[in-house]
């Protein structure tokens, strides 16, 4: 990575929101720098949380439906078709007092930042939330897994448990009954999360059955899953149930760390934005899941993406009239 | 050309048992998004440590008994053999420092 003069624009993180912003200011000849992260099995990589899915069915121009991370592959085509310059490679410190802003990539101590930018567009996102029960993290690839598209075929004839209520959870929990023979999802409410489309689907599928206010305390097996440990939320009762695979999709919590006490983040963790994505850092904008959790939509993140290159933008000539 | 050799159910254990030097395992397959990820990290550490360490890959669905064998569930998993005998794992996808750093005290 050329690191040498100021950057007019640098972004972190190539989700909907990275790549959209990307796009938006490489056609405005910002030369964008995007820092779009390191390889993981989480949705804290880069192409975000839809490297994790399989169809995307609500983005607006697919008749038929896309492959998340084929839509991901084709935006960022789309940003360096017009000249946008992705590195593969995660900010491990920033500065946002400083002026121009300050980024390091690689050691967070190193005297000197790696890249000095006049403005930063955080499109960092949500990673996976784990259980956090004792055992979960032992039997991680053996049976516990948070990547149902990667591993749902080790399944095969096997009794799955999904945990969550969401979208992700019935799309994962969908996805899995091509391979297993049961797919039971644990929730810890009587209610769903989940869009009503999904509902449906996963109500009227043999395999699925329901888990209500349930949660796992524990995950049981000596060198792979052989099930879970649920506590009823109303009577305290704790059950096992039998299982081979224990997938979790519990939500997702915003990824800013490396922000904390340098901008304004709410209770939930969630950047603050103002008059569209500005920050409470002068020159710092913000878009996508790390901002927003009211929609948390691939196509809402793409919209606020366009909205920082534009806010951006602006701020940027607003500079040079000075 | 890369480095990387591709091996099966019934090449395994000729080609990474009988290694004369460390080998790195890569359980992949076509489906997997993290996967994709990850196989070009696994051609530079190839190319890279050529004549230290061979890089080999097996697809898990092609080559169920030998992904069975190892208790693979979930991929990528890479696994390093010496002499035949697995000496470390990383589930999930890594960065190139990451995958390096957690193989090297066995190498």
């Amino acid at each position: 990575m050329e690191s040498g003069a100021t950057r007019e624009v640098v972004i972190l993180g190539l989700g909907p929101a990275g790549l959209t912003a990307a796009i938006y200011a490489a056609r405005g000849e910002l030369r964008p720098l995007v820092l779009e992260g390191e390889p993981s099995s989480t949705s804290d990589q880069p192409g975000g949380q839809l490297m994790l899915t399989t169809e995307v069915e609500n983005f607006p121009g697919f008749t038929h439906g896309v492959l998340g991370p084929e839509l991901m592959v084709s935006m960022r085509s789309q940003a360096e078709r017009f000249g946008a310059e992705i590195v593969t490679e995660r900010a491990s410190r920033v500065d946002l007092s400083a002026s121009p802003i300050e980024v390091w990539v690689g050691d967070p101590q190193a005297p000197e930042p790696t890249l000095r930018s006049r403005s930063l567009i955080i499109a960092t996102g949500a990673r996976s939330l784990m259980l956090g029960v004792p055992n979960e993290a032992r039997l991680l690839g053996y049976g516990v897994s948070t990547c149902a598209t990667c591993d749902g075929f080790f399944f095969r004839g096997k009794q799955i448990v999904v945990v969550g209520g969401g979208d992700s959870a019935l799309e994962e929990a969908l996805f899995l009954t091509k391979f297993g023979d049961t797919v039971t999802v644990v929730h810890r409410r009587k209610e769903l999360r989940a869009s009503k489309i999904m509902q449906d689907r996963a109500f009227t599928n043999e395999k699925i059955s329901f888990r209500w206010d349930s949660v796992v305390t524990d995950i049981l097996g000596d060198d792979r899953v052989t099930g879970a440990r649920l506590r009823d939320v109303n009577t305290g009762e704790e059950s096992d149930i039998a299982a081979d695979g224990v997938f979790v999709a519990i939500g997702h919590a915003p990824t800013t760390e490396l922000f904390t006490g340098q901008i304004e983040i709410d209770q939930a963790g969630y950047i603050v934005t103002h008059e569209g994505t500005k920050t409470s850092a002068t020159g710092v904008f913000a878009c996508g899941d790390v901002q927003d959790h009211a929609y948390r939509q691939a196509v809402t993140a793409a919209g606020s993406g366009c909205m920082a290159a534009i806010d951006a933008e602006r701020y940027l000539s607003s500079l040079q009239e000075n | 050309m890369s480095e990387v050799i591709t091996v099966s159910d019934d090449t395994f254990d000729e080609a990474v048992g009988l290694s004369d030097i460390p080998v790195v395992v890569d359980f992949w397959a076509e489906w997997c998004g993290p996967c994709k990820m990850v196989a070009p990290i696994l051609d530079e550490i190839a190319t890279a440590q050529a004549g230290k360490l061979k890089v080999a890959k097996l697809n898990v669905d092609d080559n169920p008994r030998t992904a069975q064998r190892f208790q693979v569930m979930s991929i990528p998993t890479l696994l390093l053999f010496k002499q035949g005998e697995a000496q470390a794992r990383i589930v999930g996808a890594r960065s190139k420092t990451q995958i390096l750093s957690e193989f090297e005290p066995h190498l």
